[in-house]
């Protein structure tokens, strides 16, 4: 059957099973070229094997809950927004969340996602007590920190490349309320986003919002928004009697592909009543309840329909904190002297973090949604280029177009990799159709 | 609806599942019957800690008819719904040849089911409360070349339904006909099934708990079944016969 990512790009012809048990999981793993999948939100090829794509869908229960330690025990194939679904009314919260609720636990660690609190938190690694995990000697392995530290170490962004993993235990953030208190600033340019990140490094998330379309003095001209948990003494009185209640949201659905200049229009239009709304009053501080603030496009449930019928890619990298300010300098006049349309781009500050894999480094990550056609293709290759020139790399889990060469000179760390997955026989039994494309 | 406690039988299937996930989400306490019902215990522990029931296993074998009494007495209590989502169709060939098989198709849908409801009928009548639910088959509505052994059980459980609605409607004790029609389940993972008239097992969760909650009769889970089958059921024998539906 026909399988993709998120972007709907590439789409490639590949098998897929969906076991029911382990003794199934294993025969399955065992016929080789594996790869396990879980809610198909990676945006491009990374949980894709065109011989044997394993759909961990009937692996998604939750095991226990230790509320000493507000630690979740749960099958991989878990959703993300099943786990807020069951905590957040009792007071728990992901210590770390990606842009959307709809990943499973399996992807969460094998991308080690980041969100908006990495420059405080680190990325998802840190919530992570233990993971399970099938490898190739068809044994159930327990990792740890203490436990096969190295298989841990690995397999925590290591894009499921060391085995299926079947279950693991995450630590959750107690919260007393489910609101964010949010404060958005006006950036006029690049260098004063970095100041703001800078200055704000205490704040637990924060985020910008870029306009690519902008040049000279204005380059890079943003919104940053931080945000606090509310705590329940700082919120007013009304909210009190129903600090931790999920209120059902409605949800959209979008009926068709959309021609493709339609969101980038509309985007802009969008940020820049915002950003001279909130100009004017300098800072604008407000209330916003969770789902609005982590996950504002889970509320429109297909969106990847927007970008029509040929799909999108996003492009992620990370460019380390001493080239920041040059980095993105390169990287934002290159997009908006592309002439491609305008669209946004957010921008994140990362904090430190030492990892066998895993994509984030002390420094700027900038994303950006495009659609996939032979322009924004070159863009993308261009981009590339100035990432490795400021010693970046790229996020595999958006990744859906990057050459070898281009990951093999980003990545010094790809060549221990593919000898610990050689070592360990690991390589005979898992790939995915990225995996191959960038020789890991 | 208050909170009550929700029998399922042949609780391994998915549509079992997906009805504990639904009724425990409405606050309901649940009873999984199955065999190897210590399989279940990853669900169990899933359900009390999605929804903050209680979640309790129970060894049952629907063709194990003599036992029935017992294994009522065996549960905690007498619950105020049960539903029974045991099936086996089997396969069409293999009944047509084999006896055997065919009986195995016919207990496992009809006799099996039918006496456990007839049992809890009869406490719940004592009672003078609950709610039985059987989930039968549009198979039941007619019998066709390429699966009739599965739908004459079917059909037998359609009836027997039928009748227990009958004899139960004065004493307060109510009987649901549940017609799935096509779903996404373990029977059907390897049928290519039209998606327009296939139902996930979510989809039918959310249909039996609502016909629970406003005592209905008979459900069709996608409404376009009911159509298809006024049409197959009124197609003239003389033509149906010769049909390849």
């Amino acid at each position: 059957m026909n399988l993709s990512g998120w972007g709907r790009y590439p789409r490639i012809d590949a098998k897929l099973s969906a076991p029911r048990d382990l003794a199934t999981l294993r025969a399955n793993v065992h016929k080789g070229n594996a790869i396990a999948r879980g809610n198909g939100r990676a945006y491009g090829d990374s949980a894709v094997s065109t011989q044997n794509t394993i759909h961990m869908k009937h692996f998604n229960r939750m095991l226990g809950f230790d509320t000493q330690l507000g630690q979740l025990v749960a099958e991989s194939g878990v959703l993300l927004a099943d786990i807020i679904d069951a905590f957040l009314p009792r007071g728990w919260f992901p210590y770390v969340t990606p842009g959307t609720k709809f990943v499973t636990l399996g992807g969460l660690i094998a991308a080690d996602v980041h969100g908006k609190n990495h420059h405080k938190d680190g990325s998802f690694a840190k919530c992570v007590d233990w993971i399970e995990l099938l490898t190739c000697e068809g044994d159930f392995k327990r990792c740890s920190a203490n436990e096969n530290t190295e298989l841990f170490e690995w397999t925590v962004g290591g894009m499921g490349l060391t085995g299926v993993i079947i279950r693991a235990a995450i630590r959750l953030r107690p919260v007393s309320s489910t609101w964010i208190e949010q404060r958005t600033m006006v950036a006029e340019n690049i260098s004063h986003a970095i100041e703001i990140f800078e200055k704000f490094q205490d704040t637990t998330y924060s985020v910008a919002w870029i306009d690519c379309l902008q040049h000279g003095n204005a380059m890079g001209r943003s919104l940053v928004m931080l945000g606090e948990h509310a705590k329940a003494e700082n919120l007013p009185s009304e909210y009190h009697s129903e600090l931790l209640k999920i209120r059902p949201k409605r949800k959209l659905r979008i009926p068709l592909q959309f021609p493709n200049w339609v969101l980038n229009n509309f985007s802009v239009r969008v940020f820049n009543a915002l950003y001279y709304s909130v100009g004017k009053r300098q800072s604008a501080q407000k209330l916003i309840d969770w789902d609005s603030y982590f996950y504002p496009l889970d509320t429109i449930l297909d969106w990847n329909k927007i970008y029509g019928r040929r799909g999108f890619a996003q492009y992620q990298c990370v460019i380390p904190i001493q080239m920041a300010d040059e980095g993105l300098r390169a990287l934002l006049s290159t997009i908006s002297g592309a002439g491609i349309g305008s669209f946004l781009a957010v921008l994140k500050r990362f904090g430190t973090q030492e990892s066998k894999f895993s994509f984030p480094m002390e420094g700027y990550t900038l994303a950006l949604d495009l659609p996939v056609n032979t322009k924004t293709l070159a863009l993308m290759e261009q981009l590339d280029t100035i990432t490795l020139q400021y010693g970046g790399r790229f996020y595999l889990a958006k990744d859906s177009r990057m050459s070898r060469f281009t990951f093999q000179s980003s990545e010094p760390r790809a060549t221990a990799y593919s000898q610990y997955r050689s070592e360990q026989g690991l390589n005979e039994l898992y790939c995915s159709t990225q995996s191959e494309r960038l020789g890991i | 609806m208050n909170k009550e406690t929700v029998l399922l039988m042949g609780a391994r299937s998915d549509i079992a599942l997906a009805l504990a996930h639904r009724f425990a989400k409405g606050g309901n306490d649940i009873q999984l019957a199955a065999r190897n019902s210590n399989g279940l215990i990853e669900d169990k522990l899933d359900i009390e800690l999605r929804y903050g029931v209680n979640v309790t296993l129970h060894e049952f074998d629907v063709l194990d008819t003599t036992v029935n009494e017992l294994f009522i007495n065996s549960l905690p209590m007498i619950p105020d719904v049960a539903v029974c989502v045991i099936g086996h169709m089997g396969e069409q060939k293999e009944s047509e040849r084999d006896v055997q098989i065919a009986a195995l198709v016919m207990r496992s849908n009809y006799e099996g089911p039918a006496a456990i409801l007839a049992a809890l009928a009869n406490r719940f009548e004592e009672r003078g409360s609950g709610t039985l639910v059987g989930i039968s088959s549009v198979a039941g509505e007619r019998g066709r070349a390429t699966n009739y052994v599965y739908g004459s059980a079917k059909a037998g459980l359609t009836a027997f339904l039928s009748g227990l609605r009958n004899r139960l409607s004065k004493k307060s004790v109510h009987v649901i006909t549940v017609l799935p029609g096509f779903v996404y389940t373990k029977m059907t993972e390897n049928m290519e099934l039209p998606v327009k008239l296939t139902a996930q097992p979510s989809e039918v969760a959310n249909s039996v708990f609502r016909a629970v909650q406003k005592k209905r009769n008979i459900v069709y889970v996608k409404p376009i079944w009911q159509l298809i089958m006024i049409i197959i059921r009124n197609i003239p024998e003389t033509i149906f016969k010769r049909t390849n539906i």
